[in-house]
């Protein structure tokens, strides 16, 4: 009994222990709780936040780009897509598959689909195919019920109103590379699907267009669904952009060149702004934007016309007789032939025992330097250039703006060349020959500019000889002009000759000649030889352009400026293998000056 | 002559009016505190609905409730009367669940009834305790410091336990051996011998961590490090933890915790609920339902205490024990204090079985309480 005793009094003993034990260990709970509920609170909450709130980056609407009227030339156009909701359907393969029904879908897109729809949540809307039109949308909307999980969702796409005609200008958008994100650290590139500016406009102004992102704080749950919204911060739109162009004339240019290739672009004298900037073939900026198959990249690239090519820019070209005004600047500036200093042409020179020929085998007869401009006699600039030289004619060239980029600020622009008698010695360590003088004289040989470059030459003679400076910007003010010391004398006799050239009997331009309201066009035509037509060819019967295949046949240049007698328009006319500077540039250049004029009825002197 | 199924008595039963009068009503309100906020939090846990949880568990609660009623209403004498009986019923249904387990596939723990799965391995926790206390009423002090005497004893713990672990349920495995452990320190086994037992499971811990399933490995690898693998097995603890942590001191409001209505937190209707209940109450909220469980251990411990039987006694201390394993690992798991090994916490995390059992346990102190002036005789 006393054991039993024993018993009792150990069980309520150890009973004790046990409860006072069990008590405390709950106390060790309390301080756990308070441990991570007041000790390490703060650092719990932010990873709580962490969890739930999901930052997005709001895009915000690209800058619009105007023409100098007011025309819009790249606009955001609102563009319907088909998304399909994984989760909503009971079967995607069937949806898919009835989708297919209403409107075929490629191998390639069904493929990118199944793949998006592998790597996201069934929740993600994934994309079927997007720039639906208005008709597509309604088909699919009307056939709903057999689409179950297929969504029609609005984004912004950019549009470019005047396609084809203003790509070299404009550019394009397209998705952002892997060296784009290395180059700058904007969010927004991360964003899926953005598009930035890859040529162009587009891309010159890309950070004024762009515009600032905003920021969408949402709620997630565990499995990245999207719960509320906790707060919207705007972003801010890109800026417009009002460039020099008229979208009129820019369409007119574009039209103009009908099949031909090559460049045009027309500027205002004085401002330097461009109204007409256009290299044919283009290619659709809008397909671009929208992103085209890597074939038809290659197709792109492969075409012998180049249509990815910015002529305008990047095109080099031998200006031919276009350059006899900077030759013959030049020997008046020099002094080395006076207005009155008159040449033989009897249709070919020699020097030593090389003949050089006119283009007019017969001759010339006697002419001045006027008359030499109005026939582009050859023999006449043959003989100027010789008398002097071919460094004062290089740094003529210079002054007028040839051989050196005008860095518009678009991309690919080349520098052409100037050739003197330094460059030749560093290029090919060998000196240099008169005969490449007389060459050079003609606008032939090493030289090589582009059209841009003429048509600042041009605007710089008609303007008497302010160093004006193209660009693509609407300007408002008259930029102050700094003079080029060029004798207003020497220059009116060159815009004399020029004036010849198409207003009077025998001038290469004589047939592209106008007079709208009293208001008359200069100009002058080059054609330069792309390869001489060989001994084979002749007896063979090949002599003429037009019987050449068309990458064997002579470019043809065309620059000018009207109206004569109170300028306000130069132009510079391309036309790759265009066979005649005056049957086929001449034309262009003058059409498009005279649209200019109609288009301008606030042309006025200036003082 | 000993005979296991007879036992004698000295006193006179209670009527059921004097029984019912002798319950104890604020024990009984502290369990319906924690079951309201059991449902509550059900409540939450669904978005703010009596579906699918709460309104279940509403009714679960109901019927063990009045489960715990007719359970306190039956004299103590009764639960030692059939104590061995019960242990070998249960033990055969625990039987039946292990074969049809290896026949049928993978783990299976539960007999179904058709109107609720049992686990057999619930009904064990409670079946050893009536069965250890039974052994140990009817031995002498004597007998229990001798290593012969601990024999049954052992046996009445190691096979079920054995079997449970086998199913594989380390947490219930885990708490029936703790229990034991409890009830034999309670009745006087020499500290020395459990110095030996925990020396023995330090020795064979390499072995017993071969025999650990990869996935109970990976608990409590997880557990000793949870960002080894934040995105698989860590993640329960790590977003517990986030989900604790930021509640804070008051709280983030009922229905009102992002953790758990955003789905970070998993299980948060059973095993995590202590967790979404600490992220909505803060630290208040949750250390207020640990004080009300610290009161249900004291009453049951205080009920033990001032009972005079032995056997009535030991019950008590071992029911109550058990449930104080459920509240402390249950606790102790989601807050990372120990792996999760999937522990239930009673009356607040939704489940049929835990429900039953444990007001079953409850009616048993409660029936121990209401007969404490009663002695009942060593055979």
């Amino acid at each position: 009994m006393n054991r039993d005793n024993d018993k009792g009094k150990m069980l309520i003993g150890r009973s004790l222990i046990l409860a006072a034990g069990q008590v405390l260990l709950l106390f060790v709970i309390i301080a756990r709780l308070y441990y991570l509920q007041v000790y390490q609170a703060d650092k719990y909450k932010t990873l709580s936040d962490e969890n739930r709130i999901s930052t997005r980056l709001l895009v915000p609407p690209r800058g619009v780009i105007y023409d100098r009227h007011g025309e819009m030339l790249a606009t955001n156009r609102q563009n319907f897509q088909a998304m399909i909701v994984a989760e909503q359907t009971p079967n995607v393969q069937e949806t898919l598959d009835a989708f297919k029904k209403i409107m075929p879908l490629s191998e390639a897109e069904e493929e990118q689909i199944k793949k998006d729809l592998k790597k996201n949540r069934s929740f993600v809307p994934i994309k079927i195919k997007d720039n639906l039109s208005w008709e597509e949308v309604a088909r699919i909307q009307l056939n709903a019920p057999d689409l179950p999980g297929i969504i029609i969702d609005e984004g912004l796409t950019r549009y470019y109103p005047y396609g084809e005609k203003t790509a070299h200008v404009i550019g394009y958008v397209s998705s952002v590379s892997e060296q784009d994100i290395r180059r700058e650290s904007d969010p927004l590139l991360e964003v899926p699907g953005f598009k930035i500016g890859k040529a162009g406009i587009e891309k010159l102004y890309e950070k004024k267009l762009r515009g600032k992102s905003g920021n969408l704080k949402l709620e997630v749950n565990a499995f990245g669904r999207v719960m509320k919204e906790i707060e919207r911060v705007d972003g801010i739109p890109g800026e417009k952009v009002e460039l020099s162009l008229d979208a009129r004339l820019q369409s007119k240019a574009y039209d103009l060149f009908g099949e031909e290739t090559g460049a045009a672009v027309l500027l205002d004298v004085y401002s330097g702004e461009i109204l007409a900037f256009v290299s044919t073939p283009a290619y659709d900026p809008n397909l671009l934007t929208q992103g085209v198959s890597s074939k038809e990249w290659i197709e792109l690239n492969k075409n012998e016309h180049k249509p990815l090519m910015n002529k305008v820019l990047s095109g080099q070209y031998s200006p031919g007789s276009t350059f006899k005004m900077v030759v013959a600047l030049a020997a008046l500036e020099s002094g080395a032939i006076s207005p009155q200093t008159r040449s033989f042409c009897a249709g070919r020179m020699f020097l030593g025992n090389h003949a050089f020929h006119c283009w007019k085998r017969p001759g010339h007869g006697y002419l001045d330097v006027v008359q030499g401009l109005q026939h582009s006699c050859d023999i006449f600039f043959y003989e100027t250039a010789q008398k002097v030289g071919i460094n004062k004619i290089a740094e003529m060239a210079r002054r007028f703006g040839l051989g050196q980029k005008v860095n518009i600020g678009l991309e690919n622009e080349k520098a052409g060349l100037i050739p003197d008698s330094d460059w030749k010695r560093r290029r090919f360590g060998e000196p240099w020959q008169l005969g490449e003088t007389l060459i050079s004289g003609i606008g032939q040989g090493y030289i090589l500019t582009t059209p841009i470059q003429l048509a600042t030459m041009t605007a710089r003679i008609a303007n008497g000889g302010y160093r004006v400076k193209p660009t693509l910007v609407k300007t408002t003010e008259k930029p102050e002009l700094e003079k080029m010391n060029i004798s207003a004398a020497n220059l009116a006799l060159v815009r004399e000759g020029m004036f010849n050239v198409v207003n009077a009997p025998g001038g290469t331009a004589r047939g592209s000649y106008f007079d709208f309201h009293g208001m008359k066009m200069a100009g002058k035509t080059g054609t330069t030889q792309v390869r001489r037509i060989t001994m084979k060819e002749r007896q063979t019967g090949i002599v003429r352009q037009e019987d050449l295949p068309w990458k064997y046949r002579n470019h043809a240049v065309f620059v000018g400026y009207a109206p004569y007698d109170n300028p306000r328009y130069a132009v510079a006319v391309l036309v790759e293998h265009g066979r005649s500077g005056s049957a086929v540039a001449a034309p262009i250049g003058s059409k498009l000056l005279l649209e200019a004029l109609k288009l301008d009825a606030t042309a006025k002197p200036v003082e | 002559m000993y005979k296991f199924y007879e036992t004698s008595f000295k006193s006179q039963s209670l009527t059921l009016k004097e029984k019912f009068q002798s319950l104890n009503f604020a024990y009984l309100m502290f369990i319906m505190i924690l079951a309201s906020i059991g449902v509550t939090m059900l409540y939450s846990a669904a978005n703010g609905s009596w579906q699918p949880w709460a309104l279940n568990q509403l009714l679960r609660f109901c019927l063990g409730f009045a489960v715990m009623l007719v359970v306190a209403m039956i004299d103590v004498k009764y639960f030692m009367r059939y104590a061995y009986l019960f242990y070998f019923a249960t033990l055969v249904l625990l039987f039946i669940v292990e074969v049809s387990g290896h026949v049928g596939m993978g783990a299976q723990r539960w007999i179904n009834l058709g109107f609720m799965k049992l686990q057999p391995s619930e009904l064990m926790k409670i079946a050893m305790v009536l069965a250890l206390a039974r052994y140990f009423h009817g031995t002498s002090l004597q007998n229990i410091e001798t290593v012969r005497g601990l024999v049954t004893p052992l046996l009445i713990v190691l096979i079920p336990a054995f079997l449970v672990m086998t199913q594989p349920d380390l947490g219930t495995a885990l708490m029936l051996l703790f229990t034991a452990g409890a009830m034999f320190f309670a009745v006087g086994v020499q500290l020395w011998k459990f110095g030996v037992v925990l020396l023995g499971a330090i020795v064979s811990m390499p072995i017993a961590w071969n025999l650990l399933h990869d996935y109970q490995q990976n608990r409590v690898l997880t557990f000793l490090d949870p960002e080894r693998d934040p995105l698989g097995a860590g993640y329960h603890i790590i977003q517990s933890k986030i989900a604790l942590g930021s509640g804070g001191v008051f709280g983030k409001g009922f229905l009102k915790g992002t953790q758990s209505h955003l789905n970070f937190l998993p299980e948060k209707h059973t095993d995590f609920i202590f967790t979404m209940l600490s992220e909505e109450f803060g630290m208040i909220g949750a250390i207020f339902v640990v004080v009300v469980n610290i009161l249900v251990l004291v009453y049951s411990y205080a009920f033990a205490l001032r009972t005079t039987s032995y056997f009535g006694k030991l019950a008590a201390v071992g029911l109550a024990t058990n449930y104080f394993l459920y509240v402390m690992i249950n606790m102790a798991m989601v807050l990372g204090l120990i792996p999760v090994v999937g522990v239930p916490l009673p009356l607040i995390s939704y489940g049929g079985t835990v429900i039953l059992s444990v007001m079953a346990s409850f009616g048993i102190i409660l029936s121990v309480n209401i007969n404490r002036n009663i002695n009942i005789g060593k055979d």
